[in-house]
């Protein structure tokens, strides 16, 4: 990867300053009521697109991903903790691809 | 002291969350061609998940230079707002370039938490930031070193962990609320649209990803606008 330093710099420019610029400088709140929608679902929205369409093959297999999946939401429904969401999940792709493994 | 060692408490269980969901960045750092120094840098100096999973895959297409800043300002905008919003909270001492360097260490958790707290002091602050870039950063090397040790079957099924994470976050207050869900779902069909239909093909992955999320944000700011209520359930 020849251009890792200049993408380095990128990231960690953009990042940095997307947080620290308005940290420093904004001493008032926002009023705008669909600015403040517009930031308020922007998370969500960022976190759904990089979930979907990814997570279908995120183990590599569509089978363990899907129940990976499955497992990850049930769990999350249930509003269980980042940690065990994300752990939960991957001992569900893990018991797939080992059951596909003897199959 | 005080304040610092209670912030350095109630950072622990997002350093544990962190230091899971790390080590499966770097393996598929690693698993994308990136040395382990790599891995770790971007971790150490960035500390997001969303933004340093899209970043990877932009980095190993090269000169896509203005995806990769447009994917980053998009999917950390975020970031953004939860610094405006903890302006509103902090101490009169937290000012000016105390706000520059701990401004650095705003992640989802971390705001979570310190903006459940009536005043945030820059001690606290900082506390509170050790342990989550420490998971951060020793997960993604721990990861970035052992993903080739571990069977090919463990690395793959860590591989969907980080989606977990991002699940854990957005569903439960989907549950709660339709407009959440709505845009939820919109910005999963149009990041599909984006990705498989033919005419976009051109579009970048990064770049993708922030139309997405932008337009389906807009739609719901248009849809349904939030009350004080929602906000502060947030």
């Amino acid at each position: 990867m020849k251009d890792f330093l200049i993408y380095f710099l990128i990231l960690v420019a953009s990042t940095y300053l997307i947080r620290t610029l308005p940290f420093a400088l904004f001493k008032k709140p926002i009023e705008n009521r669909f600015l403040k929608s517009f930031l308020f679902y922007i998370p969500f929205a960022v976190l759904a697109a990089m979930t979907v369409p990814a997570v279908f093959t995120a183990t590599g297999h569509i089978a363990s991903s899907l129940v990976g999946l499955a497992v990850g939401l049930i769990f999350a429904l249930q509003g269980k903790g980042l940690t065990a969401v994300a752990l939960l999940a991957s001992l569900g792709a893990l018991l797939t691809e080992g059951i596909l493994l003897l199959l | 002291m005080k304040l610092f060692v209670k912030g350095l408490k109630a950072g622990i269980p997002i350093g544990i969350g962190y230091l899971s969901v790390s080590f499966t960045f770097g393996i598929m750092a690693i698993s994308l061609g990136f040395s382990w120094w790599q891995a770790v840098l971007i971790s150490a100096f960035t500390l997001t998940s969303a933004g340093q999973l899209a970043a990877i895959g932009i980095m190993t297409v090269p000169f896509q230079y203005l995806s990769m800043l447009i994917s980053q300002l998009t999917i950390n905008l975020r970031y953004a707002f939860m610094s405006v919003s903890l302006t509103q909270k902090v101490s009169k001492d937290f000012n000016g370039i105390k706000r520059w360097l701990l401004g650095f260490f705003m992640t989802d958790e971390i705001f979570a938490v310190a903006s459940s707290e009536k005043t945030v002091t820059p001690l606290f602050f900082l506390g509170l930031s050790v342990m989550p870039w420490l998971g951060w950063t020793f997960g993604t090397l721990a990861g970035s070193l052992m993903g080739s040790i571990l069977p090919d079957l463990f690395v793959a099924s860590l591989s969907i962990a980080i989606y977990g994470m991002f699940l854990a976050i957005i569903i439960p207050p989907a549950k709660r609320s339709r407009p959440i869900l709505a845009v939820i779902l919109v910005a999963a069909l149009l990041h599909c649209a984006l990705r498989f239909l033919p005419i976009f093909k051109e579009i970048p992955s990064g770049i993708a990803i922030s139309l997405a999320a932008i337009l389906s944000a807009l739609l719901g700011a248009a849809l349904f606008p939030i009350t004080e209520g929602e906000e502060a359930a947030k």
